[in-house]
This record gives C-alpha cells, structure tokens and sequence, in this order.
C-alpha cells in the first residue's frame, strides 16, 4: 500500500469513555486526512454518537487524546468538554436534530455567536459576501432572509452545513445527514460533499445506510459495541459484509409467508385531514388495507403521513371524504373510540406519545385500557391483577426490566417499544397502525419489531405501516403507497417496486414518470 | 462539571435525611439576616420553637394554624400533581369562606347535621367553580392559568370587600367591614374545650387520607397522573384529558374552598377581608415541601404552621419582627426544590480535564 | 353623564395619570419578556417588585443620591434574579415553583428589612422624590406641557429602555443569541455559547428592570415605602407580555393601554360617585388583563424553549 500523501488533520487515539458499567467507547484510534470522506458507520449504541460527542465537546474523555492540526498543519491535543474550542480548533457537526433556532433567519443562524456579544451592531457586510461566496463554492443555495421555520427540512440542512463552512472547519461531521431527505435530495448532498472535500475538507459521513456509505466514503469505519472492528478501504467491501461487521454475525435474510389478504379493515375514499394551509396533511387520499396484509406509506416527513397516522390513531377528524374501519364509518377525533374499534396504535414517538416516562411498565401497560372490567372494580384499580398481566407480558414480549413496578422510563428505548407492543398486539387488534415503529432501535429490538408485526399480519390483522425507511418498507410491506404534498398514490405491489421508483415519486414525481 | 443522574429508586432515609436538612438549610439561611440586625440568633429560634410547640397550648395553635395550610397545600399538591398551576388557592378560600357565610348566617336555618354538611359542600362548590374559569380558559382559549389564577385572586378579595361593605355586612358590628355571624348549627364543634382547635382539623386529615387513596388507587386518580406527567400520551391512549383536568380543578378548587369554611365555621365566625394572612400561597409551599404527597402535606402544613406561630410568639417576646416567619418558608420552600434534586437524582462531578 | 364620561380623554390630567401608572409596567413588562425571551419564566416578578421598591427608597433615605437609589434598586432586582437563573438554568428546577418562591423571599425579606429599620413607625417615612420634567420648548405647548410637567426623569428612563431593549434583541449580537437561547438552546450550545450564561444574565438584567418597576413607585409616583404596595403590579405584568408578544413595541403600547384603562376606571369612579361600589372599577384593570390574556392566548408566538430547562449533552 502506498502510504496517502494527504496531510493527517485529525488523529484521535486510545478514547474511551465509560457510563458507569457501560462502556461506549473503548481504546478507539482514527485517522482522518484532508480531502478524505470517511464513513462511521454502526448500530444505534455501538458508540457513533459518544465518540463524536467527545470530538465536538459535548463530552470528556475517559482516558485517549484527540490530536487536531493547527494553522500549521502540526497535530496538537485538543482540550475536551467545550464545543466552542472544537469550533475553534476547526472541528464542525450537523446534527441528525437541526440545531436552528427556528425564529432567526438563516444569516442570523449562521452570524449567531461569531461576532463579540458586547459589539453594539451586527457586522453583516463582510460576513454575507463570506456566505454567498460559500454558497457559490458548494451549491447550496438557500434563501438566508426568512425565519428558518419556514424553509424545508433540506434548506435548514444547508444552513447547518453553510454554519460549519462559514466557521471555516477542517472536519466536517455529518450525522445521519440523509435521514430526513429522499434518495435524489440525498444524492444532491453527496455531490457537494464531494466537492468540498475536493477542496480539502475532511468528512465524516454517520451513517446505519450502507448504500450511501459504499457510493460515498472512501474509508469505512466500523463500530461494534464501543470497539473500533474494523477500519478499510470501501472499494472492494459490500453491503453483507459491512452489515455482518456492524451486527457481529450473520444477518438472516428476512422470512416474509406469502399474504393471503381479506377483506378490506380501513378504507379510505377522498379523505382529506388537516387544514389546507397545513404543511401536513392528506389531501382526498384513497386507500384498502386488507386483513392479512401489510401496506408500507413512503415518503418524507411532513409530507402527509403525519395527518393519516392521525386520522387512523384518532387524533386528527377527517375534513373531507369517507374513511371506514370494517365499515364503520370512523367519525371524529376520538382515540378511545378507536381503542374500542380495535384499532393498535403503535405511535411514532413512543416517549412522547406512546408511553408516560414517570409511571410504572404496568400502568403503561393498561393505560388504553384502564375503564376495563379486568383493571378496575367500581372505578378503583385491580392493582394485583394488573401487575400479574404486565408481568405476563414482559416475560411474553422479552422486555428487559426490573419488574412491572419500575418506571418505563429507566427502560431503553426498544424494551419501551416492547411494552408499547405488548399493549397494543396483545389485544388482537384488527388493524395496527405501526408509524416509524423501529426508530432508534438497535438491530435486536428493530428485528424483534418485524417480526411482531409479521405475525400480527398472520394471525389476520391490517397493518399499515408508515416509515421513511425505505430497506424497512420494502422489507415488510405486501404493496407501498408514496405521499408527497399531501397526495397519497396508489397502492403498488411491492414485489414490483424498487427503491429508484419510490425515491422518485417521494419527491414528488407520478407513478408514470417515475417507472 | 456536575452531571445529573436520574436514580431509579430513592431511598426512604435520603428523602428523610433531605426534608431534615432542607429545614435545617432553611434557618441557617433565615440566620444570616438575622445576625445581620444584631439580633440574638439562639434565643429568636429558641423562642420560636418553644412558642410552636413548647406546651400544650402551643401545639394546639400551631395545629388550629396549620388545618386551613392542609387544605390549601392539598388543593396545590393536586393541581400540581396534574400540571395545573393554580395559583389561586387564595382566591378560591375566600371564596369559600363567602359561600360559608351565605349559607350559614341566617339564610337557612336546620339541624347542624344538615347544616355544617351544607355550608361545607356549598364552600367546596364555590371554590371549585372559581378554578373551573381558568380551566375552561386554559381548555379552550390556552391561556396560560398561572396568571388568570394570580389576577382572579384580587378580583375576589375586591369581591369580598364589596360584598362586605354591601349586601353582607353586619349592622351589628358598628360600621367595621365585615359579615353576619355563623349561626351556632353551622358551626364545626371545638375538639377540646378552652383550646381554639376545631373540627376543621379532622376534616382536614381525613380530606389527605382521601386525597392519597384517591389519587394512587383508583381509576381517575391514574388518569390526573397519566395527564399530568405526560398529558399527549394520555390523549394519544385515549385518556379523557380535558375530564381530567376539570375532576383536577374542582378538587383543588373545591380543597381551597374547604379552608375557607374551616376558618369561617369553626374559628373566626364571621367573615371579615383579612381572614387569611396569605394561607392560598403558603399552600404552595406546603405541596413543595411534602413533595406533592397528599400524606406528606399534614407535617408539612404543621411545619410551617409551627414557623408562623412561633414567630408570632418570638416577635412579642424579643421585637423581631414576625416577617421572619415568611424568610424562614421561603428559604424552606428555596431548600426543598434544591434537595429535591438528590432525591431524584445522583450528582456526579465528571473531572474536567486541564485545558 | 355619557358627556363627562367622554370628556376625560380631552384632559391633559388623565393622560398624564396614564403615563405615569404605566410606567412601572413598562419596565415590569420589558423585564419579563427579556426573562421569556431568553426561555424562563420569572414570577418571581412581583417580589422583586417589591424588593426594588424598598431597597431603592431606603438607599435614598440613607442619603443616596436618586440615580444611586435606582441603581441599588437594579443591582437588587438583578441579585434576586440571580437566584431565580441559578436554580431554575442549571439546576433546571421548576419555573413555577421557584419563582414564587423568589417572589416570597423577596416580599419577604423586604418586609422584614423594612421593620428592622423602622420598627415602630406609625406613619411611612418620606423621602424627596424625583422632581417633575422642565422640559423647555416643548413644556411650554399646550396639553403637552402639562403632561409632561407631570412626569419625571425616570419615565423618560423607562421609555428609552423600550428603544434600547427593542434595538438590543433586533440588532445585536447578543440579541440574536438571548432570542436563540429561546428557541432553541441547542443552537446557541452549537455555536458556541454558553446557555448558562446566557440565560442567567437575561434574568439577571430582567429582574433589574423588574425592580425598577418597584422603585418608579417609592421614588417618583409615591415618597414612602407601604405594605402592599405592589398589590398584583408584577402578575399584571406577566399577562401584558404575552399580550404584547414578547415585542417591546407592543409592550409599551400594553403598559400605556393599560394605564389608561387604570386611570379612566379612577376618573369613572368619581362621576358614577356612590351608585356602583369602588371595587367593582378596581377590579377593572384585573379584569381586562385577564381578557387580553384570554383574547390573543391563541394566536400568542410562545418562545419555544420557554420554560423548557436545558441541560448540557442531554438530547
């Protein structure tokens, strides 16, 4: 191997950090050089996150050293625990959570904390030829003049990124960057990342997508369990490998029996939810989800999955049209109407909506069912009884945790998602409402997801799914509907699709055009 | 660097250990401004003690003192407890105390079995429909009722006065401001004879008894707690939220009200605008300090009952002026939320490395 | 009747009286919204209040000079307000809950200060109060004159506070970053500032305009220090700032809305002479704070990360 001419502008060595028993980090060392794009790449909790973590300051390294280059080009250590040395030291971060404040224009996000606090006005002149000169280097074009809240999730991704540039960073960190874009959003980033990292820039592209890693990185990085396991060249890696690095063994390819759908269970005909100015709403959307099979919603965010997953879960009425569960016709806002209907509501944030952190796994258990004859007896709490049931449960479903007394809080986030699932799936429910049910979860708990909803599909329950990933989509769905705008397309077979297609037409484009 | 850890479990002598030290940070506190007007430190908290509970007459004051602190620290640890941030307990008592004298001055005449229940239940309702404006205004307008609550509480003093001045006031009581008197079956019997202590007292005990019963065991307890912890999720599981805001609002308001009628029918006998030294807001501080337990508010209503009567008996016999009292909660109630931290949390100093 | 009822808003008098009850408003309500915008709620407002009225008016009866009692004001306000940024920011402790704790330590410690310097006074000692403007040229016009003739330099103060504050958030750095850090703390944490910091100075320099508030009162309305003085002046004050959302703009035009409201219901009271008992014009002012906060609730712009404590690492 040739050694790389490229000068080394960030060498961490020996990090490790520890959580009391845990250890996130352990003795990693990485080298990254300018101009090279590396990928991190790792389970939820293999450390991706703690790592560069310890990199932006956010925290303090147990034991190793970072070793940063100065103007110079002479590695130097690089004092922990303060974002604003790391900013100094030329280190920059997106965020997988945007951190804008939403009522600043994008210039003023980006000018937020360059200039002394004490200067009396706001040097704007020098600073905005610096950003449009920025923009005209890497592309990306952005209106700098409006409230960030009213730009799209991918202009606020180029403020974060012009943030960075205009700091004049030497490593850039990106994590998670394609998570809220569709595929063609993504490869527009892909082409400026490569175009600044022609410049020199250093990139460290965090990522779980191994597509994107592999067409992007030319360095993979992979993170077990807090260890580095491996560290080499992507040319001449593929996906299974990678995949068999991240998980330590073998992923088995998923085993999906074929549908044999019923009868539709939710039916929708011209359903329109949300007001019309709303960025997230479902406009006269048509749509079966049969008993026994499973229909996949695409799309990015915000674009209208929002308004139909509130509309099945209650939440939301529908303005317009005529949505039916078995025939019934599902009429206003009124969760614990669906809760009666047989409807299992597995929310998209499970600490938001789906559980309440400060009560016991029991009482989360029951919470959709507290007015039951089994949980209470002339409106006082059977508390044996609902302890002994959630215990069932949490033996049944596997759910790590002290017992049915503990508060759901102290449990990770897919033993959390566990209970979610035991409360929802163990009463047969006739239609499951699954949105983004494995968001955040490491392979185990997400595998374990799959398979609870596979079954559910078998045993003869409609379950509509709603994901913006689209390896999850493709991998569980019996036919795949793509929302964008507000317009639900018909249903495909999934069997027929492909990712180009769906990635097209999240973005808007026809059926037609996309194929 | 200090990092908060949540703990999972909080040990019984830690929460002890803390509530002790809280007390104990709170004088120390209180003895800095003390010392500074060149007071005699031991002595003021000597007198202090001996006046809240150094004899029998002693504790039977501070026990007559702390029954209106146990209903309004009840109604604050409810609201509380569902995130309704009622600040009107105030309000809410006089409230009640003006529905006590309407009904128990003369209008009805009955058997005190009927009518002490009455002027209870009608002092109860009274304070309840008070809070129930700024819930409905909360519910539907989203008007933050912190505030609504705090303006409501001048409103009905001004409402007070007024009726005091006007409809309700005592011909008999030679132009000063202020009600009829109870009539004696609208009275709540004194529990011992000579001692100013009342009924109100077991009312008030057994109102906590209820309260935490209520709240741990059964199903609209569960569900004030569901949608005060997390009150999306409660809407998200189907929950009866805005039900269960308004069940909240009528017991704090209704508790409130309680300690109006406890004053007015079973110590002072009439109504007059001064009848509560700022009883609604030490309530707050009563809930902070037990933590929002419905048990724990009885000792802590004895506790700053105690520091408002001792204080009373310190300040006649050396000159310190009773405000010391008011330092002494605040610094308690200051205290608390600080040591409340250790309960929930561990605190551990992450060593920051040399720059 | 209706005639003189209309005939007050032609008095130089009443819009004087308007300015004047306004004016601790103003600075109660600036305070409150540069607390707010920075992402806490201070109730402890109404204890500084009064914390400020007497620590600013015993400075002056010990023989400061006006301008220092207003400074000891501010630095007591700014000192409370250190108590509040410190448990609520870093110790992230309830909002709520210590600020009515702040708003008892300080009512509290102001009385008891009060009575520990004057232990048996039957009636409040006086101090020399600020004197009317003489403004020239613009004192001698007609309607105006008198107004002003009636106002001191500390309401010139607090209305140049409105311009300084609403130039600060707008234009500033460190504008941008107390609006930032009420957003969205992450933001600022990124840029590299600190939101500790931050938040605890907006407090602090808060609560020196809340006690300003207080001090307007016992050195330019009142000469003397009472009990109960304040009487819900800081709870008003927390209501106009959702009123005014959180612009200082608009937070002077609630103050001025307010005072004439104030100032008519006192002008009304005389006319109506005993037919409608005084409470009821005295609740007015209650009232209406009530239904402002009522009416615009809905459509209010809260700051997001309002009383969302932050804490550093944890996302």
């Amino acid at each position: 191997m040739h050694p790389d001419p490229r000068p080394l502008v960030l060498s961490l060595t020996g990090i490790t950090k520890r959580f009391g028993p845990l250890t996130a980090n352990d003795h990693i060392d990485l080298d990254v050089r300018a101009g090279e794009i590396v990928a991190l790449l790792g389970e939820n909790g293999a450390g991706k996150t703690t790592l560069m973590s310890i990199l932006f300051g956010h925290y303090i390294a147990d034991e190793g050293t970072v070793f940063i280059a100065g103007a110079d080009g002479q590695l130097a250590p690089l004092p922990g625990g303060s974002a604003e040395v790391a900013l100094g030291a030329g280190i920059g971060m997106v965020h997988q959570h945007f951190a804008l404040a939403e009522n600043l224009t994008g210039f003023e996000n980006i000018v937020l904390g360059t200039q002394s606090l004490w200067s009396l006005g706001l040097r704007s002149g020098t600073a905005r030829a610096k950003i449009e000169r920025l923009i005209a280097d890497s592309g990306l074009a952005v209106d700098l003049d409006v409230p960030v809240a009213r730009l799209s999730v991918g202009e606020q991704q180029r403020i974060e990124i012009l943030k960075a540039l205009f700091r004049d960073v030497r490593v850039l960190i990106l994590d998670e960057p394609t998570a809220v874009l569709t595929p063609q959003e993504a490869d527009g980033l892909f082409a400026t990342v490569r175009k600044l990292a022609a410049k020199g820039l250093a990139v460290i592209f965090i990522s779980h997508k191994l597509h994107e890693v592999l067409a992007l990185c030319e360095r993979v990085v992979v993170l077990r369990g807090g260890a580095k396991v491996a560290d080499r060249p992507s040319a001449g890696a593929d996906r299974a490998m990678l995949a068999e690095l991240m998980v330590g063994r073998a992923i088995p390819a998923r085993e999906r029996p074929p549908s044999t759908p019923g009868a539709a269970v939710l039916s929708l005909r011209g359903v329109s939810v949300g007001a019309p100015g709303q960025r997230d709403r479902l406009e006269q959307a048509d749509l079966d989800v049969r008993a026994g099979e499973i229909v996949g919603i695409a799309g990015v965010s915000g674009n209208g999955q929002g308004a139909l997953a509130a509309l099945v879960a209650g939440l939301a009425a529908a303005r317009a049209g005529e949505a039916r569960l078995s025939g019934v016709a599902l009429t206003g806002a009124d969760p614990a109407g669906r809760v009666a209907a047989q409807v299992g509501r597995i929310p998209e944030d499970r600490h938001r909506d789906g559980t309440i952190g400060a009560l016991s796994v029991a009482e989360n258990y029951v919470l959709e069912t507290i007015s039951a004859p089994e949980n209470q007896r002339g409106g006082v709490m059977r508390r044996a009884d609902i302890r002994a049931r959630a215990a069932a449960a949490i033996r049944a479903y596997d759910v790590r945790c002290p017992g049915p007394d503990a508060a759901i809080r102290a449990l990770s986030g897919g033993n959390m998602q566990k209970v979610v699932l035991a409360r929802v799936l163990e009463r047969e429910p006739k239609l499951v409402l699954a949105h983004q049910p494995t968001r955040g979860l490491d392979i185990g708990a997400t595998t374990d997801v799959h398979r609870r909803l596979i079954a559910a599909r078998g045993r003869g329950a409609a379950v509509l799914l709603i994901s913006e990933d689209l390896d999850e989509l493709f991998a569980l769905s019996d036919r795949i509907a793509v929302v964008h705008a507000g317009h639900l397309s018909p249903a495909m077979d999934a069997a027929g699709l492909d990712v180009r297609t769906v990635g097209l037409m999240m973005a808007g484009h026809s059926a037609g055009e996309a194929a | 660097m200090i990092r908060f850890v949540p703990r999972e479990r909080t040990p019984v002598w830690l929460t002890l250990t803390v509530s002790i030290g809280s007390g104990l940070a709170a004088l120390l506190l209180t003895a800095i401004p003390l010392a500074l007007t060149g007071a005699p430190v031991f002595t003021a908290f000597a007198l202090m003690a001996a006046g809240a509970a150094g004899d029998g007459f002693a504790l039977a004051e501070t026990l007559t003192r702390a029954t209106p602190l146990i209903f309004t620290g009840l109604a604050a640890a409810v609201a509380f407890r569902a995130k309704l941030w009622n600040i009107g307990a105030e309000g809410q008592l006089y409230a009640g105390a003006l529905a006590t004298v309407a009904l128990g001055a003369g209008l009805i005449e009955a058997p005190s079995y009927v009518l002490v229940p009455l002027v209870l239940v009608g002092a109860a309702a009274a304070g309840a429909a008070l809070l129930l404006v700024p819930v409905l205004f909360k519910t539907r307008f989203g008007a933050d009722e912190v505030v609504v609550t705090l303006l409501m509480n001048f409103i009905v003093l001004l409402f007070v006065q007024m009726m005091l001045e006007g409809p309700m006031k005592d011909e008999m009581a030679l132009g000063w401001p202020q009600s009829a008197p109870v009539l004696d079956e609208a009275t709540l019997p004194k529990l011992v004879e000579g001692l100013r202590l009342h009924a109100g007292l077991v009312l008030a005990l057994v109102a906590a008894v209820g309260l935490h019963v209520f709240i741990n065991r059964t199903v609209w307890g569960f569900r004030i707690r569901a949608v005060g912890e997390n009150a999306r999720a409660a809407r998200y599981a189907g929950l009866p939220v805005g039900k269960a805001m308004a069940l909240v609002g009528i017991l704090s308001g209704g508790l409130a009200g309680l300690a109006g009628a406890s004053e007015v029918a079973g110590l002072k006998g009439y109504l007059t605008s001064d009848l509560s030294p700022g009883f609604g807001y030490a309530g707050i501080v009563v809930a902070t300090l037990a933590n929002l337990s419905p048990l724990g508010v009885i000792p802590a209503a004895i506790f700053v009952a105690g520091v408002f009567v001792g204080a009373d008996s310190m300040s006649r016999a050396i000159g310190v002026s009773n405000y010391l009292a008011d330092l002494v909660v605040a610094f308690a109630l200051l205290s608390v939320l600080v040591g409340g931290l250790l309960t929930r949390f561990r605190i551990v100093l992450v060593r920051r490395e040399a720059a | 009747m209706l005639w003189s009822a209309l005939e007050i808003l032609t008095q130089a008098n009443f819009w004087a009286a308007t300015i004047r009850i306004a004016t601790p408003l103003i600075f109660g309500v600036l305070g409150a919204l540069l607390c707010e915008r920075a992402g806490v709620l201070n109730l402890g407002i109404e204890g500084i209040f009064v914390a400020g009225a007497m620590s600013g008016w015993l400075a002056v009866y010990l023989g400061a000079p006006l301008w220092g009692g207003v400074a000891v004001a501010a630095l007591t306000g700014a000192a409370f307000g250190l108590v509040h940024g410190v448990l609520t920011v870093p110790l992230g402790l309830s909002q709520h809950v210590t600020g009515i704790g702040v708003t008892l330590l300080a009512t509290s410690a102001a009385y008891f200060g009060y009575r520990v310097a004057f232990p048996n006074v039957a009636t409040p000692p006086r101090i020399e109060p600020f004197p009317p403007l003489d403004v020239p040229v613009l004192g001698d016009l007609p309607f105006i004159g008198p107004i002003l003739a009636q106002q001191t330099a500390l309401t010139v103060f607090a209305f140049a506070c409105v311009g300084i504050l609403a130039v600060v958030l707008s234009r500033t750095p460190l504008g941008l970053a107390i609006r930032a850090v009420g957003d969205n703390p992450e933001a600022v944490e990124a840029q590299g500032l600190s939101v500790v910091a931050l938040r605890i100075g907006a407090v602090m320099a808060g609560s020196a305009l809340m006690a300003l508030g207080g001090a307007f009162l016992t050195l330019s309305a009142f000469n003397a220090f009472y009990f109960g003085m304040i009487n819900g002046r800081g709870w008003v004050c927390i209501a106009l700032t959702v009123f005014a959302s959180w612009r200082p703009g608009k937070a002077l035009l609630g103050a001025l809305l307010f005072g004439a409201l104030d100032a008519y219901q006192l002008r009304i009271q005389t006319i109506a002479g005993g037919a409608v008992p005084s409470q009821i014009f005295l609740m007015l002012p209650y009232i209406f704070s009530i239904a402002a906060l009522v009416l615009v609730a809905r459509r209010a712009d809260y700051p997001r990360a309002l009383m969302k404590p932050y804490f550093k690492g944890q996302r």
